[in-house]
């Protein structure tokens, strides 16, 4: 229940009056604290547009073996020449994109005709998957086009990637492309 | 850890000398440039973030502003004006928080001792473990920004970051600001930054920008540029005074100490904490809270 | 972007237009207000919507959304008629005094070489004449020969008179002239200006035409290679420039070498095609740079394959795989959704498994109804992610959107947890082409794994079953390297260090072949010294020197300045070559002497070019090459012949629109336009859908990602969905500020609150007021609770630029009812 002003008034006139003209006797007042003096910092790039800017990410603990660190805080790089340590509303909530309760923790499968996620371990779901590509190849694989001309592609998958992959994450994946032979790819930047 | 302490210029509900210490340290200011605010809140998700508030449940209601006003929850808030003017079209952005009063109404007003302080360097900061959650500081405040907070029954404003500024860092709303529309330092450089943006300002054809550092609460530790003089385009007051009885409760009545007289004020602050103490709105356009 | 993001600030003027910069990339937009107010620079918007861009311009001129082409090429008629132009500069850095072939035309909408039957161009006729008297092209120096390029822009121009561009734009003649004053005022050789667009010029069915348009103003003016010039493309995510540069595209391979076809079987064959001939023999001869495409392409077959690639089996071509037909976005799922693809000479499937990496395809559109009927066709899918999204549970859809009932779904879908930016180490790249590595701050979440390890275990899994049981040419799977030290979960920096490229052998010096230039084993200097015989590896050329013996060049982190421009070089690495401004030369004279000497690009010292990374041979003196080296004209092109769509930009109406072609009205839209005609395609008229609409971002959420913050700040910022809608047009259907309104088009409806503004502006076009509404994309069915919305891309056409093959998102029309 929010007490109202003019009822809380009533309740605390007496005390109210009585502190009246005291209570000096802290004469320095020592009441917030600087959250970040012992955090650690790590440079990173703001994942969001292309600007690129630099943001600090502070964690808990000095990163000795037995801290766990999580984030507590995301500050811009002042020496970044183009942020110089400015972040758009976007680039200073990163803690809020980092943690927040959403973010998926395990591998999940959703079965044909099903209506809910399973839970997967890892080398289920690697073994599954790959034994898709290698069945979806083999099958849809076209050595030669109707030419006679040898093409070795897999029509048979798509791919599509990010647009916050790294540039060597992007390279990898390029290169099982190759592999896998699948023409159909693309990425954010179509779109 | 704590902060080295923090010396105090002023203190509310004080009888009789609040400088507290010797030292004597230079006043600081935020300094808003409105004509180059792009409106992109990246002041509230700092001060969000850096004051480790809870969010606000929000809605959308047709606008771009997140809240109507200030919040204990929200300290820092963008104010959207859409105005047209000679059939020119003009979308206001103006940065609202506390403005830190060289002469603040929330101290003068307030009754618990130490819950409003004023530092040495000019921020006013409420110290919550003395704060009573009267509201009395809110009538006070001629800008309406101290709030009720309904979960720890205080009071709650922007602290203009008094713990970022004690380490020798900017406030976190300015540190974000993309644009550079927002700037940090003391208030002699402030002034002096604003001054001569109005004179470029006025170069450039707006003939009636200005400074608003209103004298009639002593100047505040805000100084902000406005591009056309008309306060109230940004939800401005524009000659805010701490109210009267406000300022007749602290030299007056309180030092005298009679409760009685005390009792008599009660119902005059009453009017002031139902109807709020700001004048009424001048000319269409003020006190729609939000717009586009 | 060919300047960089602090470069805005040498700009007299900017034009921001086909963007809102302030809203979707604020922090570089503080280099637009620094231009502001540190020299007094012009910032000018050209925009449907009066923006948060617009709310800090020095002018603002409306316009209507897909008509961008008719006032740029109004701002260039401006400039030619007025003499508003830098003919210097255009003389010996544009292609402006090239003759062109006489059998070139320009006829009712459509330029000569129009096949009605293909519905292409066949291009012949769109090339330079040649001189008789040489083997050379024609080239006239005055540039008064009629057929010379410039003559004939100006002829194409001259439709595009200021009262015609308020007749197409809605842009009152008054302030199309005011902008005309203003970006045209950079033409003296000391006044610079730049224009920076984003998606509000790419997703049209004109798009490309768009972005030349401002390119050949920006020639005309002589601002392209000059620091504060330029053309800005600024990119919405952190790392799409990244992905097309190592491609991320079906129609390259990194460092945009060509997507091999089936038409050329060897290597040889298909250089022929890949590496322009040089064209310009004559003065200032092109240096035609892709005469090294060799180099590059065999260093990426030896990065690709390893040792598996000799000289006698071609590098390892052959397993490349090769298309014969478009695979790109809007072809994936539309042949996803067929099951085959027509396009190729025989019926080949389309695709029945999908894996997508941190993609959200039913959300990005177009057509998310069709796209959900798309992925229900699979067979399986891997959705690789931080959070579940529309695309993950696309079997799930709110019934609206027209899905099968969950029972009716065959596909097996896998979602795994994927680390994100913070969880990992890497590099992105930005905008402005910089190479930044950041560092890891902390380990992913629960069972979260980075995407390199998830691909990585992908990849060697089906390695190991084409090992262990055969299959389809198995040697294209095997021969693919991974020999990481640990290939499970390789080293980001190992793998730069395979893009950034080494020797394989001892590279020598080519000036002096006593001397060695590099062992075995070491990183390269950077692409200048690959070599096309297998002694070099390299990722991608266009990296070559990120990591160099010195180490990561992309970890640098001086902030040191000595030109004062912003050009930053020992801070991260830009390619190429850690150049910061493209086509630099531009910047320069005749004599290599700066245009303006308070912005210098590069200088001629008489011995070699000092100042940014040259953009030219560093030792050939000036009147050697053109300026610009990977062209083969060797010079800017005023005319390009390359395009699908036409030499010149021509306005088109968007695919959708309200009026038919003011100029032509029988070619109302771009006659290449690509269009899809699935039976989940379909598109509106205005008698039925009145309203051009088109969609955008905010400040306050990126993409369709933070919608899943739960108790996010962003959420807080800006809760849900709206429609903007101006005012006049709400009072005439008696629509409330905040009240509930459904948009439909031919595709599907949508609901969402009413924010009425006068922000939307009222254009009047042939006496008519024309009305665009307009809404933000960043909703969806899968968001924290309360945060969920319509998605945007449900009323989108699966409509594109002929070029590009991107979406028209930009101007679509719809009909606006009170819900």
């Amino acid at each position: 229940m929010e007490l109202s002003r003019r009822n809380f008034l009533k309740a605390t006139t007496v005390g109210g009056a009585i502190a009246l003209g005291f209570d000096l006797s802290k004469a320095r007042a020592e009441i917030r604290e600087f959250k970040i003096s012992r955090t650690t910092e790590t440079r990173s790039i703001c994942p969001y547009c292309a600007v690129s800017c630099g943001v600090i990410i502070h964690t808990l603990g000095d990163r000795s073996k037995n801290a766990v660190a999580s984030v507590v805080h995301v500050e811009g790089d002042p020496d970044h020449p183009i942020s110089r340590g400015s972040l758009c509303p976007k680039g200073i909530t990163l803690k809020d994109d980092i943690t927040h309760k959403n973010r998926l923790t395990m591998p999940k499968v959703r079965r044909p005709g099903s209506d809910h996620w399973d839970d997967i371990t890892w080398d289920d779901a690697v073994a599954r998957i790959a034994r898709h590509i290698k069945t979806t190849r083999d099958k849809s694989f076209v050595a030669r086009n109707a030419k006679g001309q040898v093409v070795n592609r897999n029509p048979g998958m798509a791919m599509i990637g990010g647009c916050t992959d790294t540039n060597e994450f992007n390279f990898l994946q390029w290169k099982a492309i190759t592999a896998w032979g699948v023409p159909y790819r693309d990425s954010q930047a179509r779109v | 850890m704590t902060v080295q302490a923090l010396e105090i210029k002023r203190s509310s509900a004080a009888m009789w000398g609040t400088k507290t210490g010797l030292r004597e340290k230079p006043v600081v200011s935020k300094y808003i440039d409105t004509t180059t605010c792009i409106g992109c809140k990246a002041c509230e998700a700092a001060c969000q973030e850096w004051n480790d508030l809870k969010t606000v449940a929000t809605h959308q209601e047709g606008s771009y502003q997140t809240l109507p006003h200030l919040d204990a929850d929200f300290w820092n808030l963008i104010r959207f004006n859409e105005r047209e003017v000679d059939g020119g079209l003009m979308w206001l952005m103006r940065k609202d928080q506390c403005m830190h009063c060289a002469e603040p109404g929330c101290l003068e007003a307030c009754p618990a001792p130490g819950a409003i302080v004023q530092y040495a360097n000019g921020i006013v900061d409420v110290d919550p473990s003395k704060c009573i959650g009267c509201g009395y500081c809110s009538t006070g405040c001629p800008f309406d920004v101290p709030k009720f907070h309904k979960t720890t029954g205080k009071m709650a404003k922007c602290t203009l970051c008094v713990d970022r500024v004690e380490v020798g860092l900017e406030p976190a709303c300015i540190k974000a600001c993309p644009t550079g529309c927002l700037q940090f330092g003391s208030k002699e450089q402030m002034v002096a930054m604003g001054n001569a943006r109005v004179s470029q300002l006025k170069g450039a054809g707006f003939q009636d920008a200005m400074l608003y550092d209103p004298q009639g609460v002593g100047g505040t530790s805000v100084v902000t540029v406005l591009g056309h003089g008309h306060p109230e385009w940004y939800d401005l007051p524009r000659d805010p005074h701490v109210p009267l009885l406000v300022r007749a409760w602290k030299s007056i009545l309180r030092p005298l100490g009679v409760l009685a007289a005390f009792a008599a004020v009660i119902g005059v602050f009453g009017h002031y904490a139902t109807y709020g103490p700001k004048e009424p709105p001048e000319g269409d356009g003020v006190g729609e809270g939000r717009t586009k | 972007m060919t300047n960089g993001w602090v470069d805005i600030k040498n700009a007299d003027v900017i034009l921001a237009m086909g963007g809102n910069p302030a809203e979707n990339h604020p922090v570089g937009f503080k280099w637009f207000i620094e231009a502001k107010k540190v020299r007094g620079a012009k910032l000018v918007v050209v925009d449907p919507r009066f923006t948060r861009t617009a709310a800090v311009a020095d002018f603002y001129a409306p316009l209507r959304p897909g008509t961008d082409i008719a006032f740029l090429l109004g701002l260039i008629r401006y400039a030619l008629n007025n003499g508003r132009y830098q003919e210097d500069y255009v003389r010996i850095h544009t292609n402006g005094p090239f003759i062109i072939k006489n059998e070139y035309s320009f006829n009712d909408g459509l330029f000569s070489g129009w096949d009605p039957n293909t519905k292409q161009y066949v291009k012949d006729s769109w090339g330079y004449q040649a001189d008789p008297k040489s083997t050379a092209y024609g080239v006239d120096p005055t540039m008064q020969n009629p057929r010379c390029v410039l003559q004939l822009l100006k002829q194409h121009v001259d439709r595009y008179t200021p009262e015609m561009v308020e007749r197409i734009c809605g842009t009152p003649k008054d302030k199309f002239l005011k902008v005309a004053e203003i970006v045209t005022s950079t033409h003296p050789a000391n006044r610079v200006g730049t224009i920076t667009y984003a998606l509000g010029w790419t997703q049209h069915s004109t798009a490309v035409q768009i972005i030349r348009t401002a390119a050949m103003l920006q020639l005309l003016l002589g601002n392209v290679g000059m620091p504060g010039g330029g053309v800005d493309a600024f990119r919405g995510h952190s790392n799409i420039q990244g992905a097309t540069d190592t491609a991320g595209n079906t129609e390259i391979l990194p460092g945009y070498l060509k997507t091999p076809q089936g038409q050329f079987q060897t290597l040889a064959d298909y250089y022929k095609n890949a590496i322009p001939m040089t064209l310009n023999q004559q003065a200032w001869p092109s240096m035609n740079y892709w005469v090294n495409y060799p180099k590059f392409m065999v260093s990426l077959l030896k990065s690709v394959y390893g040792n598996a690639a000799t000289k006698d089996n071609d590098w390892g071509y052959g397993w490349l795989p090769k298309i014969d037909a478009n695979y790109s976005w809007m072809y994936i799922f539309d042949d996803m959704y067929r099951g085959s693809s027509m396009r190729v000479g025989g019926k080949e499937t389309g695709p029945e498994g999908f894996i997508t990496f941190g993609m959200n395809p039913v959300g990005l559109g177009p057509n998310s109804k069709k796209m959900i009927a798309a992925l229900s066709k699979l067979k399986w899918m891997v959705v690789v992610e931080n959070a579940e999204t529309e695309t993950a549970t696309f079997w799930k859809a709110p019934k609206e959107y027209g899905g099968a009932a969950s029972s009716q779904i065959q596909t097996e879908v896998f979602m795994l947890p994927a680390a994100n930016f913070a969880e990992k180490d890497g590099t992105f790249t930005n905008s402005a082409r910089w190479l930044q590595w950041k560092w890891k701050a902390l380990d992913p979440p629960g069972q979260a794994k980075m995407d390199q390890e998830i691909l990585s275990r992908l990849f060697l899994a089906v390695q190991n079953l084409y090992r262990k049981e055969g299959g389809a040419v198995p040697e294209a799977v095997l021969n693919v390297t991974w020999a990481y030290a640990n290939p499970v979960n390789p080293d980001l920096a190992e793998v730069l260090k395979e893009m950034s490229g080494k020797a394989l052998g001892d590279i020598k010096d080519p000036k002096d072949p006593t001397k060695v230039l590099k062992t075995a084993g070491q990183q390269l200097d950077g692409f200048g010294q690959l070599q096309d015989d297998g002694s070099t590896l390299c990722g991608n050329w266009l990296h070559s020197g990120v990591y160099t013996e010195a180490g990561n060049n992309a970890q640098r982190r001086s902030t040191a300045d000595p030109t004062g421009l912003g050009m930053f070089h020992n801070w991260a690495f830009s390619w190429p070559a850690n150049r910061r401004i493209m086509y630099n030369r531009a910047s320069a004279d005749a004599n290599g002497q700066p245009w303006d000497p308070t912005r210098v690009g590069i200088r001629w010292d008489g011995a070699k070019w000092v100042g940014d990374v040259p953009d030219m041979k560093p030792d050939a003196p000036p009147g050697t090459y053109g300026a610009f080296i990977m062209l083969p004209e060797g010079v800017g092109r005023l005319f390009a012949p390359a395009l699908n769509d036409g030499p010149f930009p021509e306005h088109y109406e968007a695919v959708e629109a309200p009026i038919a072609n003011p100029l032509h009205p029988k070619v109302t839209s771009n006659p290449t336009a690509l269009i899809f005609k699935s039976d989940q395609d379909s598109f509106g008229t205005v008698d039925k859908f009145p309203y051009v609409c088109t969609t955008y971002r905010l400040t306050e959420h990126f993409h369709y990602w933070t919608k899943h913050q739960a108790g996010g700040v962003l959420n807080e910022l800006m809760p849900g969905f709206f429609v903007e809608i101006p005012e006049p047009l709400a009072r005439q259907k008696g629509i409330a500020n905040g009240s509930k309104v459904k948009v439909s088009s031919a595709r599907g409806a949508i609901e969402g609150t009413a924010m009425v503004t006068n922000r939307m502006p009222t254009l009047k076009i042939d006496g008519k007021d024309i009305w665009h509404i307009g809404f933000p994309i960043h909703w969806g069915y899968a968001a924290e609770k309360g945060h969920t919305g319509p998605l945007a891309n449900f009323l989108t056409p699966s409509v594109g630029d002929p070029n590009t093959w991107t979406p028209e998102y930009k101007a679509f029309l719809v009909n606006l009812e009170k819900a």
